[in-house]
This record gives structure tokens, C-alpha cells and sequence, in this order.
């Protein structure tokens, strides 16, 4: 199909676990794994839907989402958080921040996937 | 026989003595040791000087002269002591209360602290000194010349000017020498009172001694004596009544008002309940004073050559008897009387003239600026003796200038009507609120006038400072203004008519002035404390009317209550009164309600003194002012409890806003944690959770990919688990549960074991140290150091930046502690950061971290229960961590080897 995601996210094992599920479902995935430069990341790979990871080293999760809205190119671009918080406080800081999907860690795969597949409808 | 020179070895003897006497009571005084000093008796003795050498000789003369006359000399005196001594008791009490130094400084103080009041007064007791000093003088100089006289010899000629001016220099010596000791002229002078009361014993026995003489030795016997006094002029001698009424009048007078008498009397007084011993005690001293002064008249006059001096009699007797050594005694009574004089009036005019002539010059011409303290003194210093030098000079010069002409007892009286000018201001000041200023001004200008015209300057004698013609035809020619009979012809002698004459006027016109014209704020206060000085009654005292200015007392009632207020409280009152306006007449009533309405703003005792200071009449005692500072003080404490009270609160409130801080940050810190916690635990079992399913759920996997796969599986698992250990240390150690096991090991060997449990190979990072200065022995917790040590190599492992990484560990010993510091060459860490890579789950932003960022928190930890510390090094070469730890562990007592 080669719709592209891009997974914003700095834990290592995490990024080969979702990759793998990923490209096994036909997606291009792109990564990006801290949070300083993850606008351009997005501009430049202008993937199809972004996964994103709330704790980065550099910047938050919930800055990047409000920088990528505030941009008009990319302001209905889906977005699904991650986050290993869990609290209720930062399911409803994403969604006013524009996510289009919040996500809890540990996920099982099968959900990612659905999630990404909803995301962007084919 | 040389009389006259062993008189004067023995008068040289007795001023040693003297001098003696007055140093060691000087000394006992600056010791404390002054108990006797301070006997009822050696106060009373001490009033003694008012007897001088002129009532010493004088009296005699006086009594030769006039008859019984001299006893009105005693009388004044004895009527004040005894019916005056409230006058007296009020005089010291106010000297006392008001620091007062002498009689010139009591009516200025008096009268508004008036300058002007007090130069007066002072020329005016100078002037009345000097004939009085002259008199001493001329007494001294005649009874040496009689001692010349009679001594048979007659080597030596006795040059009586010279005599006097030394006699006056030896005094002016003494009275500088023991009167100028204290500046504070309201510091007693103990040395000259007790040499005053030495001289009142030394002239009385004299006088005593010589009468004896001269009734059984002379005269053979009392029966005797008194057949010659029946058959002497003096029985026959009538005295005018008018007369006697005048020289007690003018006698009193000069009691109370002679400087030298208020010196003794108020400055040198040491205890108010003396008087009740002087009381009875002076006028028994005088009685025995005068007890032979008739038999010495009459005997001197029948057995004296015609023509003899009756003054010298008290001398002349005992030398025509024979009696040389009584003669001396004599010599030495006469010589008392007359130095105790001299040098008591010197030194209380002296202090008049230094502080207030002298003194306001000097500050005037320095513009001021009497600027310090040191030079102030040395100048009020200097000016005391000078005065006492100038004053005794101006005696001298009297003396010279009057020839010593006028008989000793009209010297005296002259004295006596001078000072006695200062009676009205003196007792109106005391009891008559009403007197001021003007009037005392006015009524001395007039009196003093009055005694220059009619009494000292005739006493020079004819045209020396006054023409025989003014003395004779009156000034301008106009009869009714001779000196000597003024405004009428002359019934009295002169004396008489100028006291009575200068007194009347000086009385008349200080209370007409005082009552026509208006006091000074200052003298009504002043007034105010010195009539009421015993008023003891305070706030309780009710008000008598008087002439309260209605409106003064509504704007000061307007100050204090608000114009509406005060102005409603007056308008009822005068409603109350049946009188139409605003304004009440000031009854006592009224007085009484605007007190109470007062005093619940300012309180009673200000309220008081408030109302006092308008209404004329009314006191304010030296109670109320305490009263009033008691009020101020009352309401200061109160309003600073308040002020405490506010303090508290504003702490209390502070308190529980930094603990309601520190709640709302611990909850802060609390959800940090936790959701770091979460985030720590979710994060591998992320990948524990996303592996796992891979595993179940892919069938076509690689081998490869399969042991990757589980390999990830189990470090995360391990990750999981030393998570949790490090959770559970930290929750130990901040819980302090954690038990320390010390045990004796070296340092070199401690961080060996760390290197190899912190993995750190030669080949990753190289490690440089230095072991001669690792050979420390230690006490303590050695794994817990090691743990330390192994997790500060572990981060260099890991966050070393550099191409070849090196950590070299440096070894510090100080006093009873090691320091072991870690320095990589690595990047460092941020300055930003270095503050809070201690906290939990801090982590260097940037840096992937390893572990869950608990590490160095629990170090920072372990260290504490180490008594050590774990510290970031700036400015090093990389990232520098300091592990200061005690080479034994605190509280141990097995100490390091």
C-alpha cells in the first residue's frame, strides 16, 4: 500500500517492536527517535500518520502535537499518542492538544495496528 | 614676747589643719565612706557661717553701740528656722527635685528659665557680696593690727592693705583648691563643709572662752557683771520699735536669700530631715553665740581706754588681760567666722557668675558649638575660678576703696538689704503660681535701684561714687530724693529706711506686674512645679475654677476628640449651664466631665496635665507627669502586644502557607513519582508485552529473529526487576530502616572491587589512580561505599563522551575524612542540570539512560547514613562527582586503625 508512518518514540525496543509489526502490515515506517527536531521529521517525511511517543528526551509529545496542528499542512494529519503515564491527565491533555488517538503502554499489537489502520482509512 | 608671730604660726597652723580636714573629708566622701559626713549635726554647724566675723566682733560693737539692739542680728534667723522651716523644707525640696545650684539659679528656673532673671540676680548678689567679703577682710586685717599693737615688741608693722590682699589670695586658694573639685555645682563640696563646721566649733568655743574670761576673770563674777551692765548706757539704750520690727525683718530675710546661706542651706544640703535637727540646734548655737556679747560690751567699755574700738573687744580683752593664748583662740573664732564666710560666698557666687555670665558668653562667642563635652568642662571649669578669684578681688578692692570707714555692722546690713531684694521672687516663686517673670524682673529692677541709690553707694562715704551734694540736697536738687530720706523726711536710719523703703516697692510692684501681665508657657509649668513640689494628691485633685480659657480648651479638646465631637461635649455643657453658644464657662463641673472625656482618649493622667496646662490654678505635679509616662508606657506596651499579637498571626500564617506549599509540592512530587514510576515500569513491559506477542503471534520467524526477539524479552525482564530493587533501596534507605554493617577494609582495595563490579575493563574506559594514596583505612559500611563507588564508575561507563574515555579517580585525605573524586573527560555535565541529577529519576536530558535515573539519588542516600556525602565537582575536565566519606563511621566506637 505504502502509506507511511512515521513513529516518533526513543525507546529502542519499542521502535523495533512497533516496525516490526508495522512493515509486517505493509506500512513504510519511518522513525525518529528524539523530540528536538521531530517537526522537520514530520515535514520532510510528510507521512500519513504519526505515532507518537509523550516522554522524548528534548521535547514533550504534547508540544510536538501543538506544533504540528499549528502548522496548516499538517493541521488534520492523524495523530496517535503514546504514553507510559497512564492518567487520566495526559488522555485529556492529547486530546485537547488535537490527538486523534491516545494509546496506554503496554499495548497489545493487534490494537496498534487496528488503531493505525483507522487512522488512515485505504 | 613675740605675740603677734606665734598668732601667726598658730593661724598658719589652724589653715593646715583646715586644709587637712577638708582633704580627708573629700577623700571619705569619693569613698563612700561619708556616713558622718552626712550627721544633722555638721549640717547645722555648717548653717553657722551666717554668724561672721561681723556677728563674731560686731556684735559686741554693735551691742556698745546700741544696746540689745544686736540680738534682732539672731532673732531674724531663729524666727526662720523654726517658724519657717515649711519655707525652708519647700526650698530644698525644690533644689533637689529641680538640680537647682544656687539662689540666682532658683528664681530664673522659677520664672521660665529666664536668662536674663538669672544675670540679675547674680550682679545683684555680687554687689551684695563684696562689702560682705570686704567686711571679713577688714575684721582679719583689724585684729592682726590690734594683735600688732598690743604686742610689746613692735618689730613688726603690720601694712594692712598687704594683709588683706593675702588673706584674700589664701582664701581664693582654698575656695578653688576644695570648691572647684566637682564641676556639678549640685555635687556636694563634703571637704568645705566639713572645714565650715570645724570653724562654727572653733568660733564658738572661742566666744564662749572668752566670755568666761571676761565674767570671772575680768569682771569677778556673774553678780558683778551684772551691777556693771545695770550701771552701763546700754541698760538705758531705747530701741525704736520700728526699728526692731526692721532689723529681725531684714535678718530673716537675709537668711533666706545671703548666696552663701542657700548654698549651705538647699546645695549642700544631704538630707530634707536635717532640717528638723537645724531647726532646734542653730538657734541654740546662736543663743550661746550671743550669750556674752553684752557682758564683753559692758566690761570692754568700762575697762577699755576711752576712744577703743568696741569691735575688737572679743580681742583687745584678753590681750589686756594677759591671756595670750586666749587671745590667740580669739584670733583663731574671729579668723573662722571669717573664712567660712569668704570662701562659701565665693564659691556661690562664683558658680552664679560661671554659669550664668561666663558660660552663656563663652557658648555665644563659639557660636554654639560647644562641641565637646571635654572642652565645655574645662571652660565651666576655668570660669568657677576665676570667678572665685574676681569675686575676692572685688572684696579686696571694696575694701580698699571704702577705707574701712564705715563701722563692720553697717557693712553687714548694707549686704543684707542688697540680698534681701530677692525675699519677693524667692517665696512668691514658691507659693504663688500667679507670680511671672515681668513682675520678678520689675520688683528687683526697682529694689536693686533703690538699695544702689539710698544705701551702697553712700556707703563709700561722701563724693567717692556719689557728690555730697546728691547725698545731702537729694538728685536734681529735689529734697524727696535724698538717698537717705527718701520721699520723706529721714525718721528712720538709713538702713532701716532703705530695706523698708526697697522691699515695700520691690514686694508692691512684683505682684501688680505679675497680676497684670501674662506668664510664658514654660513659667507656668515651671511655677506649677515648684509651688505644688510636695503635691502629692496627683490625679485625685479636683479643679478650682480659675481663669480656664473656654476656647482654648475646645481646641485642644478638638485636637484629641475631632471637631464634631468636642464641639457637641462643649455645646451640652453650656446648654447644662443655661448659657446661650457653644462655649461653657470653665466650672469645676465641666472641668471634671472634659477630664473624663479626656482621659478615654489619652488617658487620666495626660487628660490632667492636658487641662492643667489651660486652666490656670490647677497643678501639674511632677506625680502627674510620672503619671503621665506611666499612661504612655501603659499604651506603648499595649499597642507593641498588639503589634506581637499581629506578628504572631502574619508567622502563623505564613507557616501554614509554606507548609501548604510544601503539602501542594510534596503532591506534586508524589504524582511525579509515581507517574515516573509508570512510566519506568510501563516502558519494558512495552517491549516484554510487544515481543511476546510477536513471538506468539509470527509464524515465519528466523531463528535469529527469535533468540533477538527473547534476548530483548529477558533484559527487559531484568530491567523490570532491578527497577524494583532499586525502587525498594531508596524506599529503605530515605525510611532510614537500613541497619549498617561496618567492617574494617583499606580504600585501595574497596574501589578494586568496585571497578570489577561496575564491568569498567581497560578496554572500555581507562582508569587512572594513583594507589599510594589509596592505603586509608576505613570503618564502615563497605558494601554500601562500594555500591556508591560502583554506580559513579557505572555513569562515567556510560556517559563518558569521549573518543577515549578516561576516568581518573583522585583520593583526597583531610582531617578525619577521605574524599574520593571521580573525573571523566567527558562532555560534563550541563550547569543547568548539576543541581538535580541527585533527585530521583533526574536524568541529563539527552542522554539515553540506562537505568531508571534512582541511581544517584540513592547514593546521595547511602551517604547520608554514611555521615559522608556524595557532591557534583563543576569546573573539572568532565563530569566530577566527590564522595566524601569518614574514614570511621560516626557513633561507632571501634574507630579506624
Amino acid at each position: 500500500m505504502g502509506k507511511t508512518v512515521l513513529l516518533i518514540e526513543d525507546e529502542q525496543n519499542i521502535i523495533e517492536a512497533v516496525s516490526f509489526i508495522l512493515s509486517r502490515d505493509g506500512w513504510d515506517v519511518k522513525i525518529h527517535a528524539n523530540g528536538h527536531d521531530a517537526m522537520d521529521a514530520v515535514r520532510t517525511r510528510r507521512p500519513d500518520v504519526v505515532i507518537l511517543d509523550v516522554m522524548l528526551p528534548g521535547k514533550s509529545g504534547f508540544d510536538i502535537l501543538s506544533e504540528i496542528r499549528a502548522d496548516m499542512a499538517f493541521k488534520d494529519l492523524p495523530v496517535m499518542m503514546l504514553s507510559a503515564r497512564g492518567q487520566t491527565r495526559d488522555l485529556d491533555m492529547a486530546r485537547r492538544a488535537g490527538a486523534n488517538r491516545y494509546m496506554t503502554k503496554p499495548f497489545s499489537n493487534a490494537e496498534v495496528l487496528d488503531a493505525v489502520r483507522a487512522l488512515v482509512p485505504t | 614676747m613675740a605675740t603677734l608671730n606665734i598668732m601667726v604660726l598658730v593661724a598658719l597652723a589652724y589653715v593646715t589643719l583646715l586644709f587637712a580636714v577638708a582633704f580627708a573629708a573629700d577623700r571619705a566622701a569619693a569613698r563612700g565612706r561619708a556616713r558622718w559626713l552626712r550627721s544633722p549635726l555638721v549640717y547645722t554647724l555648717s548653717l553657722s557661717i551666717y554668724c561672721t566675723a561681723w556677728t563674731y566682733y560686731g556684735a559686741v560693737g554693735f551691742a556698745a553701740r546700741s544696746g540689745l539692739e544686736y540680738v534682732t542680728i539672731y532673732l531674724g534667723p531663729t524666727l526662720v528656722v523654726i517658724g519657717w522651716w515649711w519655707t525652708l523644707r519647700k526650698m530644698v525640696r525644690v533644689g533637689r527635685s529641680q538640680r537647682i545650684t544656687s539662689i540666682a539659679d532658683l528664681i530664673s528656673s522659677r520664672f521660665g528659665k529666664s536668662n536674663a532673671l538669672a544675670v540679675f540676680v547674680t550682679l545683684v548678689a555680687l554687689l551684695g557680696t563684696t562689702p560682705y567679703i570686704a567686711l571679713q577682710l577688714q575684721s582679719l586685717t583689724l585684729s592682726v593690727v590690734a594683735f600688732a599693737e598690743a604686742d610689746p615688741t613692735r618689730e613688726v608693722a603690720v601694712n594692712r592693705q598687704s594683709t588683706a590682699f593675702w588673706v584674700a589670695a589664701g582664701m581664693a586658694l582654698f575656695a578653688i583648691l576644695f570648691g572647684t573639685r566637682n564641676l556639678d555645682a549640685n555635687e556636694r563640696h563634703h571637704g568645705i563643709v566639713m572645714a565650715i563646721a570645724l570653724e562654727a566649733v572653733v568660733k564658738l568655743v572661742a566666744l564662749l572662752a572668752v566670755g568666761i574670761f571676761v565674767v570671772w576673770g575680768l569682771s569677778g563674777g556673774v553678780s558683778e557683771t551684772l551691777a556693771r551692765i545695770d550701771r552701763s548706757a546700754i541698760a538705758e539704750f531705747e530701741v525704736p520699735g520700728s526699728r526692731w520690727v526692721g532689723l529681725t525683718l531684714l535678718s530673716a530675710a537675709a537668711f533666706l536669700c545671703l548666696p552663701r546661706m542657700f548654698q549651705v542651706m538647699v546645695v549642700e544640703n544631704e538630707d530634707e530631715r536635717h532640717l528638723r535637727t537645724a531647726a532646734w540646734a542653730f538657734p541654740a548655737y546662736m543663743m550661746l553665740m550671743s550669750l556674752f556679747v553684752v557682758p564683753i560690751a559692758v566690761v570692754g567699755l568700762d575697762l577699755s581706754p576711752e576712744g577703743a574700738n568696741p569691735d575688737l573687744f572679743v580681742l583687745t580683752l584678753p590681750l589686756m588681760g594677759g591671756q595670750e593664748g586666749l587671745a590667740i583662740l580669739s584670733f583663731l573664732g574671729g579668723f573662722s567666722s571669717a573664712t567660712s564666710m569668704v570662701i562659701v560666698a565665693a564659691i556661690a557666687v562664683s558658680t552664679m557668675v560661671s554659669n550664668h555670665v561666663v558660660m552663656p558668653v563663652w557658648l555665644w562667642l563659639t557660636g554654639g558649638s560647644a562641641v565637646m563635652s571635654g572642652d565645655v568642662r574645662l571652660v565651666a571649669m576655668r570660669a568657677r575660678r576665676i570667678s572665685i578669684a574676681i569675686t575676692l578681688f572685688l572684696g579686696y578692692l571694696y575694701f580698699r576703696l571704702s577705707g574701712g570707714g564705715a563701722a563692720l555692722a553697717s557693712i553687714g546690713l548694707i549686704s543684707f538689704v542688697g540680698v534681701a531684694q530677692f525675699l519677693p521672687p524667692l517665696i512668691g516663686g514658691l507659693f504663688w503660681r500667679g507670680a511671672n517673670r515681668k513682675g520678678a524682673l520689675a520688683g528687683l529692677s526697682v529694689g536693686f535701684a533703690l538699695w544702689l541709690y539710698c544705701l551702697f553707694l553712700p556707703s563709700f562715704g561722701p563724693s567717692f561714687l556719689m557728690p555730697v551734694s546728691v547725698l545731702e540736697q537729694g538728685a536734681f536738687g529735689l529734697s524727696w530724693l535724698r538717698p537717705q530720706a527718701l520721699f520723706g523726711p529721714a525718721v528712720l536710719d538709713p538702713v532701716i529706711h532703705a530695706f523698708l523703703w526697697s522691699i515695700s516697692l520691690n514686694t508692691l510692684i512684683f505682684i501688680v506686674v505679675s497680676i497684670f501681665s501674662f506668664p510664658q508657657p514654660v513659667e507656668r509649668l515651671q511655677g506649677a512645679q515648684f509651688v505644688n513640689v510636695f503635691d502629692h494628691s496627683g490625679t485625685t485633685g479636683g479643679w478650682t475654677g480659675g481663669l480656664a480659657q473656654s476656647e482654648d480648651l475646645l481646641i485642644m479638646t478638638q485636637r484629641i476628640m475631632g471637631a464634631q465631637e468636642a464641639q457637641a461635649l462643649f455645646a451640652a455643657a453650656a446648654r447644662e449651664q443655661g448659657i446661650g453658644g457653644y462655649l461653657p464657662e470653665p466650672t469645676p463641673d465641666f472641668l471634671v466631665t472634659l477630664e473624663r472625656a479626656l482621659a478615654g482618649s489619652v488617658g487620666a493622667a495626660t487628660a490632667h496635665a492636658m487641662i492643667s496646662q489651660i486652666v490656670g490654678g490647677a497643678s501639674v505635679s511632677v506625680q502627674d507627669l510620672m503619671a503621665v509616662a506611666d499612661e504612655t508606657a501603659q499604651i506603648m506596651e499595649y499597642s507593641s502586644q498588639l503589634e506581637a499579637k499581629t506578628q504572631e498571626q502574619e508567622r502563623t500564617a505564613r507557616q501554614l502557607r509554606q507548609v501548604n506549599e510544601k503539602l501542594t509540592q510534596i503532591s506534586l512530587q508524589k504524582d511525579a513519582f509515581l507517574s515516573q514510576i509508570s512510566h519506568e515500569l510501563r516502558t519494558p513491559m512495552t517491549s516484554i508485552r510487544a515481543f511476546s506477542e510477536i513471538l506468539r503471534d509470527t509464524g515465519e520467524l528466523t531463528a535469529e529473529e527469535e533468540s533477538k526477539y527473547a534476548s530483548i524479552i529477558h533484559d527487559e525482564a531484568i530491567r523490570l526487576t532491578r527497577l524494583l530493587d532499586d525502587l525498594l533501596d531508596l524506599s529503605v534507605l530515605e525510611n532510614a530502616q537500613i541497619v549498617l554493617n561496618p567492617e574494617h577494609g583499606q580504600l585501595g582495595g574497596l574501589i578494586d572491587r568496585a571497578l570489577m563490579g561496575a564491568g569498567l575493563s581497560e578496554a572500555s574506559i581507562r582508569v587512572r589512580r594513583r594507589p599510594e594514596d589509596e592505603a586509608i583505612s576505613l570503618y564502615t559500611d563497605l558494601d554500601r561505599l562500594a555500591q556508591v563507588f560502583i554506580n559513579v564508575m557505572s555513569n562515567a561507563r556510560k556517559y563518558c563522551d569521549a573518543p577515549n574515555p578516561e576516568l581518573r579517580i583522585r583520593v583526597l585525605r583531610e582531617a578525619d575524612h577521605v574524599a574520593v573524586d571521580f573525573i571523566d573527560n567527558g562532555s560534563g555535565i550541563p550547569a543547568g542540570e548539576q543541581g538535580t541529577i541527585f533527585e530521583k529519576f533526574a536524568r541529563v536530558s539527552e542522554t539515553r539512560a540506562g537505568g531508571a535515573g534512582l541511581g544517584l539519588a540513592i547514593c546521595r542516600e547511602i551517604m547520608a547514613r554514611l555521615g559522608g556525602s556524595i557532591t557534583y565537582v563543576p569546573g573539572q575536565e568532565g563530569a566530577a562527582f566527590r564522595v566524601l566519606a569518614p574514614m570511621a563511621l560516626p557513633g561507632q566506637a571501634t574507630a579506624a586503625q
